[in-house]
């Protein structure tokens, strides 16, 4: 009997689950059942009317169509489709660049559970410990970014930047001026982008300057003129290099009368260095769901907390929540104010998602969150330099003053040239070893792009089997491209035929529409 | 003595200046439409980067507007190789089949330059090619568009290493420099050993017949060596992919929808622009300039002169865009566009289009003109909005090319 050899350094024996498993709907079985609900006692029925208490016009017509099943198949098939994730709690979570994707702590989970037993429409004083993480963790927002008030309703980062686009939209309606103009840069998320657009802003691009990487302040005084309503940047920008000039941008911008708006998706390399308000900003948000570890997931739940300098706050959505020396109350405010942001979701957004954050920042202290931001700044310090070292990976804006901060962009394109295998194949291939890897957006802005943020969370060893692996599939691109070209090969699908993404008539999104356009 | 080659196609760029997207098989047509010979004048920019050390320098030609009278009148040491092939070259008289054809006075003139223009074939440059090969020659400098390239690669393959100077119509291989002074510099830096690694560059071209009706067909066609300096040689141009149609529709309806009535419009060439005549709904040359005003197309393909007589007078707009990973604005594909319309027009008249994919391809690199004209080059420089989308800018420098 050997003991078992762990020598290898990459995963190469890794194989994720597969299981044909149908959409929920086609497990159904007419009549049968996971829970039988017990019909009210007779004293409940007594007080309660039930459906007779609605109004016509709110009743439903026909049966909700909802499937129909025991408890074990519905335990079977989420716990199948969980295999079937790659999720932060099994692989290394180095690939997910821009993402910010860190350990989540276990306990804040379970903290959060509590609040399910919560209503939002419950009385304000049976709420008062929620109330109070809201009204703290605003505190200890406000002092990480310098803006003086903060709204958790935000559901994500996109409405986090929608709700600065529409608190600068309400800026100038009540000043009474016509400016429908916000500037951008290519390397901002594209949601820097999107979100104004939404609100009805015409969007200008700012192109990064080709030796910096960043734009020219030459170039944002080409964009901005008297429509110019706003500047909304990140900073970092996805590239991971830092624009030192940024004050004297927004200085630009406030000079010819537009607001600035800070898009934080990229302060994990920044909390207790630097700080929006002392940049000038007159705003920002932060993706709780990515800095502050709550954690990102698929698109949800999520909070794009959004913080505002005092001049802002009343165009912030309603409630706010206040603190009148003994109890903690739902400030509305600002509803009264009729330029006011309004509401952007229900309720006071995802309570549990503020909850773990305010545990996390709790938990860590602010030397500890300054430590966060050392050791995400210092992990991807050694990743940058240790795949520097290889000859199949490159970086542009390299002249030497403009060190990545939290993550960074390379370029594959010397592999894919001696090769012929890009970063689409390594992206694939990379699967294979229970590994996310991620581009860029769209379009390429470099040449075959590689983006990586390590975050604080892995060890020295996580990032090594990274590399490793890397190391690894780049040996195969030389020796043996073919098969990178037809991976993945032991992940859940093949490779995916994206050519249905431009016919919409192809789509279906849900159960109803997949019927509707796909009978036998 | 380092030996240079030198090939210049004299005819190479004048289709286009008349609106006729090439000069293969056309050059009778381009003379009558008052195309001016331009590859010398092009070769001569480049040669001048070389002058510094002309002493150092033998340059290998062929006779008369093939090289030779250019190298000897601006004072290189010069050996020109006799190329017997069965066109003619250099002392050719003039082609006559273009002079059986011209009998007005005004034909005057269009004989004195087709005896400039003599009909060289691409025999000729391939002979040339071959010769410059047998003299093992230290670089091989030609001047003149895809067509021209193809033959170099005819000729010499990837034995030699080559600088191509831009003065074709069609520049779609990444052989040729982004214009002739930085041809020129790039062959002095690869001379004075300042660069001594060359890459292979993809040959490229188009069949000119389905270009003049439309098509953009591009194939390889080969590769030739050159010096291997990024920033002066060419990006491979690209076409648009299947997925920029939403993005080419999105920016007709942010063009259309600021059109303005009795405003003179001339849309420019390629797909980008295309998609404003489409929604339009106007017949479109894709290679060319179309003329419209108030909803309706006054000309299709107009060029130069035509040009003007619809826009003098008149406020007038050019729509345009950039050629592929070129980032050209001007000289690329669209010499009806003559430093006399576009003055017409003036710089702030300019609607210039790019999907941002087309954008991203030159990674914050300025858009460039070449005009022809160094004047009009420097006035077009500065900063513009390019239309990305539907209510959507990007930001972009304008530089001279």
């Amino acid at each position: 009997m050997k003991r078992i050899d762990r020598s290898e350094k990459v995963n190469v024996h890794f194989h994720q689950a597969k299981w044909n498993e149908p959409i929920i709907y086609e497990l159904s079985t007419p009549g049968e059942r996971g829970v039988l609900v017990n019909s009210p006692e007779e004293e409940v029925a007594k007080e309660v009317k039930g459906v007779d208490a609605l109004p016509e016009g709110m009743k439903r017509s026909t049966k909700l169509n909802l499937p129909e099943m025991s408890q074990s198949r519905v335990l079977r098939h989420y716990a199948r489709l969980a295999q079937q994730t790659l999720g932060a709690d099994v692989n290394i979570e180095i690939g997910q660049g821009t993402c910010t994707v860190k350990y989540s702590p276990k306990v804040n989970d379970q903290l959060a559970n509590l609040l399910r037993e919560y209503h939002p429409l419950q009385d304000e004083s049976t709420v008062q410990g929620i109330l109070q993480v809201y009204y703290d963790t605003d505190k200890y927002m406000c002092e990480i970014s310098g803006m003086d008030h903060f709204s958790f309703q935000p559901g994500g980062g996109s409405q986090g930047i929608m709700t600065m686009a529409s608190v600068i939209r309400a800026y100038f309606k009540d000043k009474g001026e016509d400016r429908d103009e916000i500037i951008t840069t290519i390397y901002s998320h594209p949601s820097d982008a999107a979100g104004p657009a939404v609100a009805g802003f015409k969007i200008i691009y700012l192109q990064p300057d080709p030796v910096t990487g960043v734009p020219t302040l030459e170039q944002l005084k080409a964009a901005a003129g008297p429509k110019t309503a706003g500047y909304i940047v990140a900073n970092p920008e996805d590239t991971g290099v830092y624009n030192s000039h940024v004050k004297e941008f927004v200085d630009y911008i406030h000079s010819i009368g537009g607001l600035c708006a800070y898009d934080q998706a990229n302060a994990n390399g920044l909390l207790g260095v630097t700080r929006a308000r002392d940049a000038g900003f007159d705003m920002c948000f932060f993706n709780l769901h990515k800095t502050f570890s709550t954690p990102h997931g698929c698109g949800g739940p999520a909070c794009g907390a959004t913080g505002v300098q005092k001049d802002l706050v009343k165009y912030l959505p309603a409630p706010l929540v206040g603190f009148d020396g003994k109890k903690y109350y739902l400030d509305y405010e600002t509803v009264s104010n009729p330029c006011a942001v309004g509401k952007v979701r229900e309720w006071l957004g995802v309570a549990p998602v503020v909850l773990k954050a305010y545990c996390w920042i709790r938990s860590l202290g602010p030397n500890g969150l300054y430590q966060v931001a050392k050791t995400a700044v210092l992990n991807n310090n050694y990743l940058f330099k240790k795949l520097m070292e290889l000859p199949e990976v490159s970086a542009y804006y390299e002249d030497g003053n403009n060190q990545r901060v939290e993550q960074a962009r390379y370029s594959l394109e010397n592999l894919e040239k001696e090769t012929g295998i890009g970063t689409l194949d390594i992206q694939r291939r990379m699967m294979d070893f229970g590994m996310h890897y991620w581009t860029s957006h769209h379009p390429f802005y470099l040449p075959e792009p590689m983006t990586l943020e390590p975050t604080e969370t892995p060890s020295k060893k996580d990032i090594d089997e990274y590399i490793e692996t890397l190391k690894y599939v780049f040996k195969e691109a030389h020796e043996n491209p073919e098969i990178i070209k037809t991976a993945p090969h032991r992940s859940v699908t093949h490779q995916v035929d994206e050519s249905g993404m431009d016919d919409i008539k192809t789509w279906a999104l849900s159960w109803k529409t997949y019927l509707k356009k796909y009978t036998e | 003595m380092k030996k240079i080659g030198l090939i210049i196609n004299p005819v190479a760029g004048m289709g286009g200046s008349v609106g006729l997207k090439g000069t293969d098989h056309v050059v009778e047509e381009a003379l009558r439409r008052g195309a001016v010979p331009g590859s010398e004048k092009r070769a001569e920019t480049a040669l001048r980067e070389l002058l510094p050390y002309k002493d150092e320098l033998l340059i290998c030609t062929g006779a008369g507007h093939m090289g030779g009278e250019l190298a000897q009148r601006m004072g290189f040491r010069t050996e020109v190789l006799p190329v017997g092939t069965d066109t003619g070259a250099a002392d050719a008289p003039v082609d006559t089949a273009v002079s059986a054809d011209l009998k007005t006075p005004a034909d005057a003139d269009i004989l004195a330059a087709s005896a400039f223009c003599f009909a060289t074939a691409g025999s000729d440059t391939i002979a040339l090619g071959k010769r410059l090969l047998n003299e093992q020659a230290d670089l091989l400098l030609f001047a003149g568009g895809d067509g021209t390239a193809r033959d170099i690669y005819q000729a010499v393959g990837t034995e030699l290493v080559c600088v191509g100077i831009p003065a074709g119509v069609k520049i779609h291989s990444p052989v040729y420099a982004k214009n002739p002074g930085a041809a020129g510099k790039l062959a002095a830096m690869w001379m004075s050993g300042w660069i001594k690694r060359y890459e292979e560059k993809e040959v490229l071209d188009i069949d000119e017949d389905a270009y003049r009706s439309g098509h953009i067909n591009t194939a390889l066609y080969g590769y030739l060596k050159i010096p291997a300096e990024r920033a002066l040689t060419q990006n491979r141009k690209a076409p648009t992919p299947l997925s920029d149609e939403a993005a080419i529709e999105s920016i007709a309806y942010e063009v259309t929808d600021h059109m303005e009535p009795d405003v003179v419009y001339l849309v420019g060439a390629g797909t980008t622009t295309r998609g404003v005549m489409k929604k339009l709904g106007l017949p479109n040359t894709l290679i060319g300039v179309d003329v419209v005003e108030n909803g309706k197309v006054l000309e299709n393909d107009a060029y130069g002169e035509r040009i003007l007589s619809h826009i003098r007078g008149k406020r007038a707009k050019l729509i345009l865009t950039v050629t592929g990973g070129q980032g050209f604005l001007f000289g690329r594909g669209n010499q009806q566009l003559t430093p006399e319309v576009i003055r017409t027009v003036g710089k702030e008249n300019l609607i210039i289009l790019a999907t941002s994919s087309k954008l991203a391809e030159l990674r914050g690199n300025p858009l460039l003109v070449d005009t022809g004209d160094d004047a009009l080059n420097e006035e077009l420089c500065g900063y513009y909005r390019v239309i990305t989308g539907y209510k959507e800018y990007t930001v972009c420098r304008v530089a001279a090319g």
